[in-house]
């Protein structure tokens, strides 16, 4: 075990999570004082009681709406504690869960969409778990933040997809770059699902032993190297192009459930950095279409949304981290325009036209935030 | 031999990091009173965990015994803030300090908050000081920031450009240079590593050499090391005990300007490639005609002993010790302190290999650059190009605990 730490109340928040079962009917509950009656209508989601001892908890759900509709167990920081979903007008559902002593919010969610009408409640009784508000104010912004560059991928990596399945050369080169911004921004967050980035965003170089990249290579990567090598677009092609699409949605759909914690957050802003140092600085990325800047920015931009969110707490721990990462950040992006016309474009020089020394103050610039930036999540962790 | 070997005198990094205070206790007496004498003792055989004392009138590293090994980092300064370049100079002298008494900079390498990366990267826990020794300088370009125009030394000159010069530019200059020598290559190379991180936001790599052989001798009695070309050269060396050629050739003296430089000297950096396959294709008598010197001894022509006084006019006119001595250049001496290197090969299948010449000198004017001039019909320049190039000041000494690189240069500005 380890000794404790300031830090140990991040630390008992992710066993939490272990903890907690998956959502599981049982017939045989009991009322009691760990049942908890929601009555979920078009408008209302009713509670019997906000306080419950923690431990086994069963929620005895029924929808008395007309809208189908979602009822969830969460976290103050929008994490899913568990959770059913599809229960139809008229009917009836028992959720239960694990849970430590705490404080949570009940949701319902009519027509299955949206925040939900919230409840907080309580589970009582041992320790409870207990972290700045604001900290998790800013997990949950973060998880919006992701889920919004989730829903704003889909209809830019459509428009690809639509071009490569029209044979469309030029279209397809063109809308390449909008279309990875929404899943660069958010990258660290989107590997954390293991199986959704070896089938969009692998490389070549990337596939494990025994991959055949002729029938295993697929995603972005795989559709760069037909359009800007090969030059040309084939029924294979457009056949990764809906593979693309399929595995996007998954992750549109998966990344509202991510496991994202204020020090992962940080670390996740670090990760950014670190994607931009080892891939883009050096052009491995995007080798053949030379968008490695706009992937760049995207990653810096991810990190500093993080930054931002997390900074209120940063700055009473650390004010001078902070003053140096909002300088960092400022000399990084001021570095960046240098290469794009239009401010408010994304269309970036190519990244074969940078030469050797620009380059060089390009990554000098990425070392100086990132080193700073590898201290956040101590500043959010004391 | 000496008894050296007691754990006392050759604490691992590791049972420093342990002992705290007693660390710090054994630290600064190793920095006391005997300083100059500790650091000008002839060391005849340096037990590798010994550490040189980092105080003193002028800086470790040069009239130190030679280290085993390299690696010696040019940077360029990138922030306009004098305020935080100073601040820089005081982290890097606190760091200077810990890591050649043998401890971890920071807090450590670890056991402190496991969000956060440790503060020392760790590679040289467990190991001995080494004899580290971190010595820093300060370039011409350094000079057009900060407002310090004013405070540029006159001999900080910008070097000629001397004949057979190949400068690549990314090999060449630098507004700050540290040297770090110590026995354990991963000693020197943690010391630097552990600079540049902390230097990230305000100073930046310009270029780095790893050197993994001495070339040089400031041990009288020692032998003089071979080159990667077979030979010894630079038998006549100065030594860091002789006190009055340091005085005379070295350091710079109390009465020589700027006040700030006096206790220093000037560094010249050199990369200098050779030619290391068509050197082996030349036939022994060439090689020793070259050198003017033989190669198993290393006596001068028609002596028999390394350190037997040359007679020049017994040497081919272009013999490099012919050239290089300083009776043919009216008495120019340098310090040499220099390296060989190897850097892998380079794409034509031939070894990236050669000297990484170090000198140091009272006024580069009067040492490296007539010496180099003289150099010009040198028979060995067959062999041998000048690829990379650095000159640098090299302020005084850091005196004591409160004291930091640079001070004398930056707290007396207007």
């Amino acid at each position: 075990m380890r000794p404790a730490s300031p830090v140990s109340v991040v630390i008992a928040a992710a066993a939490a999570l272990t903890a907690v079962t998956g959502c599981t009917e049982k017939s045989n509950a009991k009322d009691g004082d760990h049942v908890v009656h929601v009555t979920a209508t078009d408008d209302k989601c009713e509670v019997s009681k906000k306080e419950f001892p923690a431990g086994h908890v069963e929620l005895a759900v029924e929808n008395k709406g007309s809208k189908v509709t979602e009822v969830y167990v969460l976290f103050p920081d929008d994490r899913v504690v568990t959770e059913r979903e599809n229960i139809g007008p008229g009917t009836k559902q028992r959720v239960t869960a694990e849970v430590k002593a705490g404080e949570y919010q009940i949701a319902c969610k009519p027509g299955m969409k949206g925040k939900g009408i919230r409840q907080a409640v309580k589970a009582t009784g041992g320790k409870a778990v207990k972290r700045d508000p604001r900290l998790d104010e800013a997990v949950a912004a973060y998880r919006a933040y992701t889920q919004e560059q989730a829903d704003g991928t889909l209809p830019k990596a459509e428009t690809f997809a639509r071009a490569v399945k029209d044979g469309d050369l030029d279209a397809a080169k063109k809308a390449y770059a909008p279309s990875r911004i929404g899943w660069e921004r958010t990258e660290p967050v989107a590997e954390s699902f293991g199986d959704i980035d070896p089938k969009v965003d692998v490389r070549e170089d990337g596939l494990e032993a025994g991959q055949d990249p002729a029938k295993d290579w697929t995603g972005w990567h795989r559709l760069e190297k037909a359009l800007w090598q090969d030059k040309k677009i084939g029924d294979r092609e457009k056949e990764l192009a809906d593979r693309l699409i399929t595995d996007l949605k998954d992750w549109q759909e998966r990344v509202g459930k991510a496991d994202i914690t204020p020090t992962s957050m940080a670390n996740g802003a670090k990760e950014l950095l670190d994607e931009v140092a080892t891939g883009k600085v050096t052009g491995e990325e995007e080798r053949y279409s030379h968008t490695d800047l706009v992937d760049f920015k995207a990653n810096v931009e991810g990190a500093q949304k993080s930054y931002e969110l997390l900074k209120p707490v940063a700055q009473e721990n650390d004010k001078a981290l902070t003053t140096e990462l909002d300088k960092q950040f400022a000399t990084l992006n001021t570095l960046l325009d240098k290469y794009r016309p239009d401010t408010t474009s994304y269309d970036f020089t190519s990244y074969d036209k940078v030469g050797k020394a620009d380059r060089k103050e390009l990554s000098d610039a990425v070392n100086a935030l990132a080193e700073p930036l590898s201290k956040l999540a101590a500043a959010v962790a004391k | 031999m000496t008894d050296n070997d007691t754990p006392s005198h050759s604490p691992s990094r590791r049972a420093l990091l342990g002992w705290g205070g007693a660390g710090l206790a054994l630290g600064a007496a190793a920095a006391g009173g005997a300083v100059a004498m500790a650091r000008t003792d002839d060391e005849p055989a340096p037990d590798t965990g010994t550490a040189i004392a980092f105080h003193g009138p002028h800086q470790a590293g040069i009239a130190t015994p030679v280290q085993d090994r390299l690696h010696f980092a040019a940077f360029d300064v990138t922030t306009d803030d004098r305020a935080e370049f100073v601040q820089l100079l005081k982290d890097w002298t606190e760091a200077a300090r810990r890591m050649t008494a043998g401890r971890p900079v920071g807090e450590g390498g670890f056991g402190g908050l496991p969000e956060a990366p440790p503060d020392d990267t760790g590679e040289a826990l467990d190991l001995k000081p080494s004899r580290l020794t971190l010595t820093i300088g300060f370039g011409p370009s350094l000079f057009e920031k900060f407002g310090l125009a004013e405070q540029r030394p006159a001999a900080l000159v910008d070097l000629p450009k001397f004949a057979g010069d190949n400068l690549d530019k990314n090999r060449s200059g630098g507004d700050l240079c540290v040297q770090a020598c110590a026995d354990d290559p991963q000693v020197a190379v943690h010391a630097v590593r552990n600079l540049a991180r902390i230097g990230f936001g305000k100073v930046v790599i310009r270029w780095s050499q790893l050197g993994f052989g001495k070339t040089s001798s400031t041990t009288p009695e020692a032998q003089t090391p071979r080159n990667l070309m077979g030979f010894k050269d630079g038998t006549r060396n100065i030594a860091g005990t002789e006190t009055d050629r340091l005085k005379k050739f070295v350091w710079v003296d109390d009465t020589d300007d700027p006040a700030w430089m006096r206790g220093g000297s000037y560094l010249v950096a050199r990369r200098i490639r050779m030619h290391i396959e068509t050197w082996d294709r030349t036939s022994l008598q060439e090689q020793e005609d070259i050198f003017g010197r033989d190669k198993g001894e290393g006596a001068p022509v028609g002596k028999a002993k390394e350190r037997d006084e040359p007679f020049l006019k017994a040497m081919k006119p272009d013999a490099h010790v012919r050239l290089a001595h300083p009776d043919a250049n009216h008495g120019a001496t340098i310090l040499r302190r220099g390296y060989s290197f190897t850097d892998g090969t380079d794409g034509l299948g031939r070894l990236d290999a050669g000297l990484f010449f170090l000198a140091y000198q009272r006024d580069v004017r009067k040492g490296f650059i007539p010496i180099q001039r003289n150099l010009a019909t040198d028979a060995l320049n067959e062999y041998i190009q000048h690829v990379g190039s650095a000159l640098f000041a090299i302020p005084p000494g850091v005196r004591d605990k409160d004291d930091w690189w640079g001070r004398t240069l930056f707290s007396k500005e207007a």
